[in-house]
């Protein structure tokens, strides 16, 4: 199997950004608390990043954020691939009073602010990371539902499901055998970006005060820790707007790689 | 009856239940949320008695139930009633930050949806080559940029730099449709680079689901213009997943657009919503809601509707 | 979600503060109410025309035109557009005479009289008479009161409008009165705004023509204004521009010609821009930490000492500051206030003497929760992880835990027993202690309650001998600072901009924007 050159590409930083999250504590050269210098340093032998606001090294805190970012994106993604495509997948097969309620439960959950459900709960509920795993997952997995029930629709009404129908097969080998193929595209395209969503809905949630807790740091935190130097020539926001970009293109390299895999694996023609 | 007219008629009729359901939730997450309006409003120089009189004053001392009926029955009614914390009428002050909002989602929808599609197909078109990888890349590093940042590189340049358009999108009733326009300028750049990736992507990823079926091999070997095949034969079995993806981008560019809002001083709804609810204002946090929660569940049909119409396989049942 | 500066600034803003003060007693107090009007020297000649545009964080959509209800930066300068107090403060802390033209006091302090400057008009035509500031009074001091004022409007036992004269009496003396009436809330209203209280028509130099809260506010310059040295700029403009970098963009590129708030982090860099011009005034806005003495472990004095041995105060004035600010001694009062012990040793950091203190309180060394939000005071959230790194260095195991902006006032202040918090000033040190430090206190965010401290702050308020009262005023503030729950890192100076199309800047430590009169002080260069 050969693997094109923009997918090594895009495994080589998907790859590295994970094991620096992965071994962040051993890498970093200082640590994410610690204040080693003053506000808005330069780069240095020293501090290669510079340092941030009020004089953290900024490529631990790049370091120790990625590795929070990442770790807090990456669940919350699954999770919401997990409950999303399987409800959607399942609304879909059994169609119905059970799509219904499901579909208008979804249309509930997402017609309600996110600002304020997101409030609510977090308000009434410690903010520790789990939670905040577990609300962000909740919160993203509408958008995968709808999504995968659309594309599922499509997919339920062709002959070969029709097929597996008649032959008696059981609705969860029907879901996984003959619907989850056929609908990996579009999921793998949108779970690519979901990751990426998921990367900015921490930093919108550190906005209002309900984020990762300090001294953590996430990318999008740093951001916005350092956004007033932007338009005075102060370069610390950009990194951490630079990793999450890279971040976003290499693991969509990746996926776009499993797209093009996934979709020749269906046609006869290769 | 036509059996899509017969789902939409139903599901306008749930759409209103649903309203009714969100209006409950809203209304019980506010009054989760600690503290009241008449805290915010007189902060934190209330004293014990003055905030005894203004909650007797706005009567917050009902009961929750009984307030929420009593905003019911008037909303019913289509009186939206006063803001508490500075009385002003909501329909009023409401109808003009929804049109404001509309507008700058319109316009931003407008150049974005199409251009989405299009680079999409383009995209498909020369799947592999540098056209497709230009277009990921750059779609993909504009999404992946927190959208206030963008924001800020924008105005840094096109505003403070070059002074091409304006930083300070505050439109207001007295300027021509031209001079909104461009206001409006860096915040719709802005929102189109934001949502662009999104609905790109799925478009590229759904059409190169259906490359490989029979009826694209049949066009080809019928000897049709890639580019025609794309556009004609595999788009349009495309739909489903692309209209969802759309719809959700446009659902946020009329929700979610609070931080641009904050940015570039734009009078929308976001920045609306947002102060009432810091004070608790529940009559505003209210009719803003069931507006949004409409936005929602009205896309949400559209998508649908269309999704079905769409397959032909869906669009006659057996 | 948006900088939550409604509140920060200035939670409590009853009568504000002034540099010098007034000198105390009741003696001296005739002579300098009947002083003339000082103008204040300001660079230039005024010169009347122009249309000025404001950029201002702190306004919300929620905002509303009743001086009753303001509580934010916006609505402040709103306010000074359209409304004028019986007096205001000037620079040098003495009473800027406004619908008041004299003020009197009977010897003993207790009964008040303003005479009521003649020929004064409302926005619709009709004169404002001392009927209309009664029945103001009455509104911001009625049982039904929702007033902001309503706090600083106890203790008048009466107040009564004869011809030109509005007189108050009070029950105990309080040689502060007129400073009292210059109040934020306090703006005269036709009928005292009974009837209608968000009309907006009031006596101040300009009339509003747009107000669309937390958008925009317009203005125009009413033609029937008596004071002719106020009002320069045929109209006016506030945009509420939240985001500070968006404030300063728009100040930048010229789409405002003044900004306030501006964010310490970049206040050297925009001062250098081209055509701007940084102005910095002094304040007395504090940035703390309040401990509730009440509470374990902080009802530990030892404990307490440790916390305020170990906070790097000229770091955090610094970084957090970027030394825009002076650094601050646990009291909630500094050399700006009149009879001030500038001998009160300042507290060192001092990490050996942390530990030592830490050690000897004999905490368990379970983590101590600081909380905090970036509403607190900008930069709460640097502050604390400063403070958490410098405490840890003393073996005291500090923990931050962010709270949500939204609530933060009315769920965490002043009910957690650690939170970060802001204070304004005060005109005098008696109100500054009335306010938060007797026992009896509303707002006693610290829970201190010590019966010495009462008595000497009854004692001083009587007190005409200025040595004396000095020297209580000194003893109080050793009581705050040894055994108070107070952190008072540092006290920050106001920060606002403008270009170079505004010419007649006066800074006024009362308030930032030169205390909301930029707009109609300061004219076209």
């Amino acid at each position: 199997m050969r693997i094109p050159i923009s997918a090594l590409i895009g495994l080589f930083f998907t790859g590295l950004y994970f094991s620096i999250a992965i071994f962040a504590d051993f890498i970093s050269p200082y640590g994410v608390a610690e204040i080693v210098g003053d506000a808005w340093e330069g780069p240095s032998a020293t501090h290669w990043l510079g340092t941030d606001t009020i004089g953290r090294d900024m490529l631990s805190r790049m370091i120790y954020g990625g590795q929070t970012t990442i770790f807090v994106a990456t669940m919350a993604t699954l999770i919401s691939f997990g409950l999303g495509s399987i409800f959607g997948f399942f609304a879909a097969v059994k169609g119905g009073w059970v799509d219904q309620i499901l579909s208008r439960l979804v249309d509930l959950m997402m017609s309600i602010p996110t600002l304020i459900s997101a409030l609510v709960v977090l308000t009434v509920m410690p903010v520790t990371l789990p939670i905040l795993i577990v609300v962000m997952g909740i919160l993203d997995s509408t958008r995968v539902f709808r999504l995968s029930r659309a594309v599922a629709v499509d997919i339920t009404v062709m002959d070969y499901v029709e097929a597996a129908r008649l032959r008696g097969e059981r609705q969860l080998w029907i879901i996984f055998r003959e619907i989850l193929p056929n609908a990996l595209s579009p999921l793998v395209a949108e779970m690519g970006l979901r990751f990426i969503f998921a990367v900015l809905f921490i930093s919108t949630l550190s906005f209002l005060g309900l984020g990762v807790q300090p001294p953590m740091a996430d990318w999008g935190g740093i951001v916005k820790e350092n956004k007033e130097g932007l338009s005075f020539g102060i370069t610390a926001a950009l990194y951490p707007a630079f990793a999450i970009a890279t971040l976003a293109i290499s693991v969509n390299l990746v996926a776009d790689w499993v797209l093009n895999r996934t979709t020749s694996l269906k046609g006869g023609r290769g | 009856m036509h059996p899509v007219v017969k789902l939409v008629a139903q599901r306008l009729a749930l759409g209103m239940l649903l309203l009714l359901a969100a209006s409950v939730l809203i209304f019980v997450g506010t009054q989760i949320l600690p503290g009241d309006v008449a805290q915010s409003i007189l902060g934190q120089s209330a004293t014990p008695q003055s905030l005894a009189n203004l909650r007797a004053e706005l009567g917050l001392n009902e009961p929750a139930i009984s307030r929420y009926f009593s905003w019911l029955f008037n909303a019913l009614q289509g009186d939206l009633g006063k803001a508490l914390s500075n009385g002003q009428d909501i329909a009023t002050s409401m109808g003009s930050r929804l049109g404001n909002t509309l507008f700058l989602a319109i316009s931003a929808a407008v150049v974005a949806v199409p251009l989405a599609i299009l680079l999409g197909l383009i995209a498909v078109r020369y799947q592999g080559r540098w056209p497709d990888r230009v277009i990921s890349t750059v779609t993909l590093a504009t999404v992946s940029v927190p959208e206030f940042l963008l924001g800020y590189i924008a105005m840094f340049f096109l505003s403070v730099k070059f002074r091409v358009f304006p930083s300070l999108a505050a439109i207001n009733d007295g300027m021509t449709f031209f001079e909104k326009l461009n206001s409006i300028a860096l915040p719709v750049l802005v929102l189109v680079l934001v949502v662009l990736g999104h609905m790109m992507r799925m478009t590229r990823a759904a059409i190169l689901n259906v490359m490989q079926s029979a009826y694209v091999e049949t066009a080809e070997l019928k000897g049709l213009r890639k580019f025609t095949i794309i556009a004609r034969h595999a788009l349009p079995n495309a739909i489903a997943p692309v209209v969802n993806v759309v719809m959700l981008n446009l659902a946020y560019l009329v929700v979610g657009v609070v931080v641009v809002e904050v940015v570039f001083v734009y009078p929308g709804m976001g920045q609306y919503l947002v102060d009432h609810v810091s004070k608790r204002d529940v009559p505003v946090v209210q009719a803003c809601g069931l507006v949004f929660a409409a936005v929602y569940i009205g896309l949400n049909l559209v998508a649908d509707v269309v999704s079905i119409l769409a397959n032909p396989r869906l669009r006659h049942p057996k | 979600m948006k900088d939550d500066l409604a509140k920060l600034i200035d939670r409590i803003d009853a009568a504000r503060m002034g540099r010098r003060g007034f000198i105390g007693g009741v003696a001296a107090l005739g002579a300098a109410t009947a002083m003339p009007r000082i103008a204040f020297a300001q660079s230039g000649t005024p010169k009347k025309g122009g249309h000025l545009k404001l950029g201002l964080g702190g306004g919300e959509s929620s905002n509303s035109l009743d001086p009753a209800l303001t509580l934010s930066q916006a609505p402040y300068n709103v306010m000074a557009h359209i409304g004028e107090p019986l007096v205001r403060v000037h620079p040098d802390n003495t009473l800027d005479m406004r619908v008041a033209e004299e003020v009197s006091a009977s010897p003993d302090a207790k009964v008040w009289s303003f005479k009521i400057r003649q020929g004064i008009t409302f926005h619709d035509g009709s004169p404002l008479t001392a009927d209309d500031v009664l029945k103001t009074m009455q509104r911001h001091s009625d049982e039904k009161a929702t007033s902001g004022a309503l706090g600083i409007m106890k203790g008048i036992a009466s107040m009564r409008a004869e011809g030109d004269l509005f007189e108050i009496t009070l029950t105990d003396a309080n040689a502060d009165l007129p400073y009292l009436m210059a109040d934020r809330h306090l703006l005269i209203q036709p009928g005292g705004g009974i009837d209608n209280p968000a009309s907006g028509i009031m006596s101040g130099p300009y009339k509003i023509i747009v107000n669309e809260p937390g958008v925009r506010h317009t203005f125009e310059r009413y033609a029937g204004y008596w004071d002719d040295s106020v009002g320069h700029f045929d109209t006016t403009e506030i945009l509420i521009i939240n985001d500070v970098t968006a404030r300063t963009s728009a100040l930048q590129s010229g789409q405002v010609d003044m900004a306030n708030l501006i964010d310490p982090k970049i206040a050297a860099l925009l001062g250098k821009a081209p055509g701007v011009t940084l102005q910095q005034t002094q304040g007395r806005g504090q940035n703390v930490f309040v401990m509730h003495v009440d509470t374990a472990p902080f009802d530990n004095v030892d404990l307490r000492l440790a916390l305020k041995y170990a906070m790097d105060r000229q770091e955090m004035v610094d970084k957090v500051l970027r030394g825009y600010g002076s650094v601050g001694n646990d009291i909630p009062v500094n050399a700006a206030y009149p009879l001030f012990d500038d001998t009160i040793p300042q507290r060192e950091f001092d990490l050996e003497k942390a530990a030592e203190h830490y050690k000897k309180s004999g905490h368990d060394g379970s983590p101590i929760i600081l909380r905090t939000a970036d509403t607190a005071f900008p930069g709460a959230v640097d502050a604390a992880a400063l403070f958490q790194q410098s405490a840890q260095k003393a073996g005291i195991p500090l923990e931050i835990k962010r709270e949500p902006n939204d609530g933060y006032w009315s769920e965490v202040w002043n009910k957690q027993p650690f939170c970060a918090s802001y204070w304004g000033g005060r005109p005098t040190q008696d109100q500054m202690y009335a306010t938060a430090y007797i026992s009896s206190a509303e707002w006693n965010d610290t829970k201190f309650k010590n019966a010495r401290f009462d008595e000497l702050l009854m004692m001083a308020r009587a007190e005409l001998d200025q040595d004396k009262r000095k020297a209580q005023y000194r003893e109080m503030a050793d009581l705050v600072r040894d055994e108070g729950g107070l952190l008072l890192p540092m006290f920050n100076d106001f920060l606002d901009a403008h270009n170079d199309k505004v010419a007649g800047w006066v800074g006024n430590p009362n308030g930032d924007m030169m205390n909301d009169q930029a707009a109609i002080k300061c004219w076209q260069a």
